[in-house]
């Protein structure tokens, strides 16, 4: 009951905090200038009624309002105006079209990161101050600092470029139908097709993105592990497992490793909630059609439904990621009391 | 036990010295202070030593860099756009390597026009034999010719348009200098036909339309280039007395354009060194140790400019935080209760705004200088920090008797907290302020670096934006993208290494834990 009482306290205050910013930015979106130039070609006065019948001319509580009322009772977030290729386009369905990639992506570079990064950091906690241990954590602490911009443009030239291991570009629709012609498969905007995704071809095109995307983690998760794993088998219930007669290698797996869990299972639940918001840097390198590169774009082209919407989805996630890793704690380890006194 | 036995007489106590007062002994030692045993821990930690020579290094790289080259950020000559890394000393000992080439792997057209502007400019342009492969492609045979390519000398010839003023100044200076700035210009009607090559200078011999619309060469019957010169009609004005291969004056050097401009052939190694010379502007000659980007902007100015502007920047940031932070956290910590809570949940709302939402909006609503907004979010979202760090300390030492004690002897809050409780509080500041120096700058790449900061105006420009012009020409010209990787590398894992010395060293409670 406590646990209860806690937990619906703390999503009362992320929603809290979630919808003060989120206001704050409507208000501070709203208040800018609205932009309606348009296109070579094409007529501003189209343009204009557009927002005239969406009440972009509105006082802006009025807006708030029915923002609100038009996301909670239609979903609708608005259209696109400035981003030619989704002008005109609902904001819902295009971000729904290019969240697949980039939840795949993140999915398998964690899939990939998580385990070879802890069993990495046990294999450097049992070797301590060997070799083994020096090699692991230089490699770490090199993977953890060097930007991933370096190291991912290190992994297209010389796996994709040079060696020509893997493909160079992400592939498209277009290339995936074109791989398997046996299939019959047809993509119909605005749709998903799981059978676009999951084949071996889409699957080597998104290997370079993933293992980008995985080295940092693995460091991180490697370092992490052998900082707590080395500091729970300097203590002494260790020593005392040892004496009741447990072998090393049972003394670690029960005891030490269950314990040095407790703060790292938090982070790793954490990753599987930010799935969803990607990277930035990797998407723009990689050319991934995905919810990074639709926002960078939205942010540089000033198409403000977009900014909106996307914003408030990587608030979101970065909130309940938040959330979900402090609430974790009280979960795995129950001697923890989240919030006690 | 009997009492008597411990019953001393009173005679047998002495005074030990019956004038003066008494004093302890000074201590012979000399007092290790906090900083001293600090740095004395921080010394030795070998990583850390070898980090903090590297950072100097990069420090000093982005101070003296820019004086140590005669190029300037805003400096761009497209023609010199694209030329590889070049260091004097391997190009004269011969070493391929940093030397200004290019392997090269082009058909026999390509090749040929290479050989054409070494023939013609009397500069080596083809730095090794070719090695001559047969490869066959839909039934037709062609050849491939891969050598190393001289970048710079690769330039060749260019048309320059100049006024009769600019021309005969230009003769001037040939004559005075014994230079050959002009070459002989070529026959109009013998030019190449093909559309591409109107105006390719480079073209002094004889071609014509082949396949496809595609300049081909014409050679003589011993295989050799013929040449396209105009001959003299003495129209030209040419007056100096630099003649080509020695001969006297054959040729025509400049065709008249409409107006007062002449269309002069110039050999542009020569030509950019006139250029040079009369806005002394202290450049000698085309040559880049870092190589150029697309635009023919010098690499190595543009990083070190940006990696000045990168500490700078990181240093202003971290330097304003550390007030604003340690002021809010000082008040917060030292008065608690309601005055802390209400304080310390407008920073949990300051801190959960995303990076990113703050600086669109800024940048959507102030038209100010990107550096201005760039300062603007990164003080706004990162001064949180440091008031959470100061707000722990003052928490850890506001209820210790000396603070107490302060009280009591009727110490004012303000002397009470930055004077006593303060100074516990400085190691850990420091060393979050040292470490917020490389996430600024790596913020500060990855924002111009994806394009939602431009930092690339006038005499400025940043290491993302060089990183990101780099990325676009990742396959052809790696250079770009190479040198301001492994600053940026070099410099995210040093500050690393020593964060990491650093926090250890400023840790008591590892304190006399290594030896």
């Amino acid at each position: 009951m406590y646990m209860f009482k806690y937990i619906c306290k703390r999503i009362g205050l992320m929603i809290m905090t979630f919808v003060i910013i989120f206001v704050t930015c409507f208000v501070l979106v709203k208040l800018l200038p609205i932009d309606t130039s348009v296109g070579f070609g094409e007529d501003t006065s189209k343009i204009i009624a557009q927002f005239e019948a969406r009440g972009y001319f509105d006082p802006i509580p009025e807006q708030l309002v029915r923002y609100v009322k038009r996301i909670v009772l239609e979903g609708d977030f608005g259209i696109g105006f400035r981003m030619p290729s989704y002008r005109g386009r609902a904001v819902w369905d295009v971000f729904i079209e290019k969240l697949p990639p980039t939840i795949l992506i993140n999915i398998y570079s964690s899939l990939l990161a998580v385990p070879i990064g802890i069993a990495l950091g046990i294999f450097a906690a049992l070797k301590k101050n060997k070799w083994q241990d020096h090699l692991i954590s230089t490699t770490v602490m090199v993977f953890i600092s060097v930007p991933s911009f370096v190291y991912a443009s290190l992994l297209l030239f010389t796996i994709c470029f040079k060696l020509q291991l893997l493909p160079l570009s992400f592939a498209s629709f277009a290339d995936i139908i074109r791989a398997y012609p046996e299939k019959n498969l047809v993509y119909t905007p605005g749709t998903f097709n799981w059978s676009l995704y999951f084949n071996k071809e889409m699957f080597l095109s998104m290997l370079p993105a993933v293992f980008a995307m995985s080295f940092g983690s693995i460091a991180g998760y490697a370092r992490f592990t052998r900082a707590e794993l080395t500091e729970v088998l300097t203590s002494e219930f260790m020593l005392l497992a040892r004496t009741k007669g447990l072998t090393k290698a049972q003394a670690t797996v029960h005891h030490a490793l269950r314990n040095s869990m407790v703060p790292i299972f938090p982070s790793i639940v954490g990753e599987f909630i930010s799935v969803l918001s990607g990277s930035l840097v990797i998407e723009k390198i990689f050319q991934i059609p995905g919810v990074g590169g639709l926002y960078l774009n939205a942010i540089n082209s000033q198409d403000y439904d977009f900014f909106m919407m996307l914003s408030g989805f990587y608030l979101l996630v970065g909130l309940a990621a938040g959330l979900v890793i402090d609430l974790s704690y009280g979960v795995i380890d129950p001697r923890i009391r989240m919030g006690a006194k | 036990m009997r009492a008597e036995e411990y019953k001393i007489s009173s005679e047998k106590f002495v005074f030990r010295s019956t004038s003066g007062d008494l004093h302890d002994n000074k201590l012979e030692t000399k007092p290790v202070t906090y900083f001293r045993d600090a740095l004395h821990r921080f010394a030795k930690n070998k990583a850390s030593i070898v980090a903090s020579v590297i950072i100097a290094f990069l420090v000093l790289f982005a101070i003296i860099g820019p004086f140590l080259t005669p190029y300037t950020v805003a400096y761009e000559d497209a023609s010199y756009a694209y030329v590889l890394p070049k260091n004097k000393l391997f190009r004269e000992m011969g070493i391929h390597f940093w030397d200004g080439g290019q392997n090269k792997e082009v058909n026999k057209a390509t090749y040929e026009q290479f050989r054409a502007i070494q023939q013609e400019t009397g500069r080596e342009v083809i730095m090794t034999e070719p090695v001559v492969t047969e490869t066959v492609y839909m039934g037709k045979t062609s050849e491939l010719y891969s050598f190393r390519l001289d970048t710079y000398n690769a330039v060749g010839v260019k048309y320059v348009l100049l006024t009769t003023a600019e021309y005969q100044a230009l003769q001037a200076y040939q004559d005075e200098k014994q230079v050959q700035v002009i070459l002989p210009i070529t026959d109009p009607d013998l030019r190449p036909q093909a559309k591409q090559d109107v105006n390719n200078a480079n073209i002094w011999y004889k071609t014509k339309l082949g396949n496809g619309m595609k300049t081909t060469t014409v050679y003589d019957a011993d295989g050799n280039f013929i040449p396209i010169y105009q001959a003299n009609d003495g129209k030209d004005l040419y007056t100096s007395t630099m003649y080509w291969e020695g001969d006297e004056k054959l040729y025509n050097y400049a065709e008249p354009m409409a107006g007062d401009i002449w269309n002069i052939r110039v050999d542009y190694r020569e030509y950019y060194v006139y250029q040079h010379y009369l806005a002394d502007d202290g450049i000698k000659e085309p040559i880049f140790i870092f190589g150029t980007n697309n635009a023919g902007k010098d690499v190595f100015t543009g990083l070190a400019s940006g990696a000045r502007f990168s500490f700078i920047l990181a240093i202003i940031v971290s330097v304003v935080n550390l007030f604003v932070g340690a002021i809010y956290g000082s008040i917060e910590g030292y008065y608690g209760g309601k005055i802390d809570i209400m304080m310390e949940r407008f920073v949990e709302l300051l801190s959960s705004i995303p990076f990113m939402i703050v600086i669109t909006l800024l940048k959507y609503h102030f038209d100010a200088s990107h550096v201005l907004i760039l300062f603007i979010s990164f003080f706004l979202t990162g001064w949180t920090g440091m008031a959470g760090r100061t707000r722990m300390q003052f928490y850890r030492f506001k209820n210790q008797e000396y603070v107490l004690v302060a009280r009591t002897l009727g110490a004012k809050d303000s002397r009470i907290m930055f004077k006593h409780i303060f100074p516990n509080a400085i190691g850990t500041l420091i060393t979050g302020s040292v470490l917020v120096i490389p996430g600024v700058i790596f913020s500060e790449t990855s924002l111009s670096y994806l394009g939602i900061i431009n930092l690339n105006t006038g005499n400025l420009t940043s290491v993302g934006t060089l990183l990101a012009t780099g990325q676009t020409y990742l396959f052809t010209y790696p250079h770009m993208i190479l040198f301001p990787s492994i600053f940026i590398s070099l410099l995210m894992l040093c500050f690393n290494l020593f964060g990491n010395g650093l926090r250890d060293a400023f840790n008591p409670s590892l304190r006399g834990t290594e030896d």
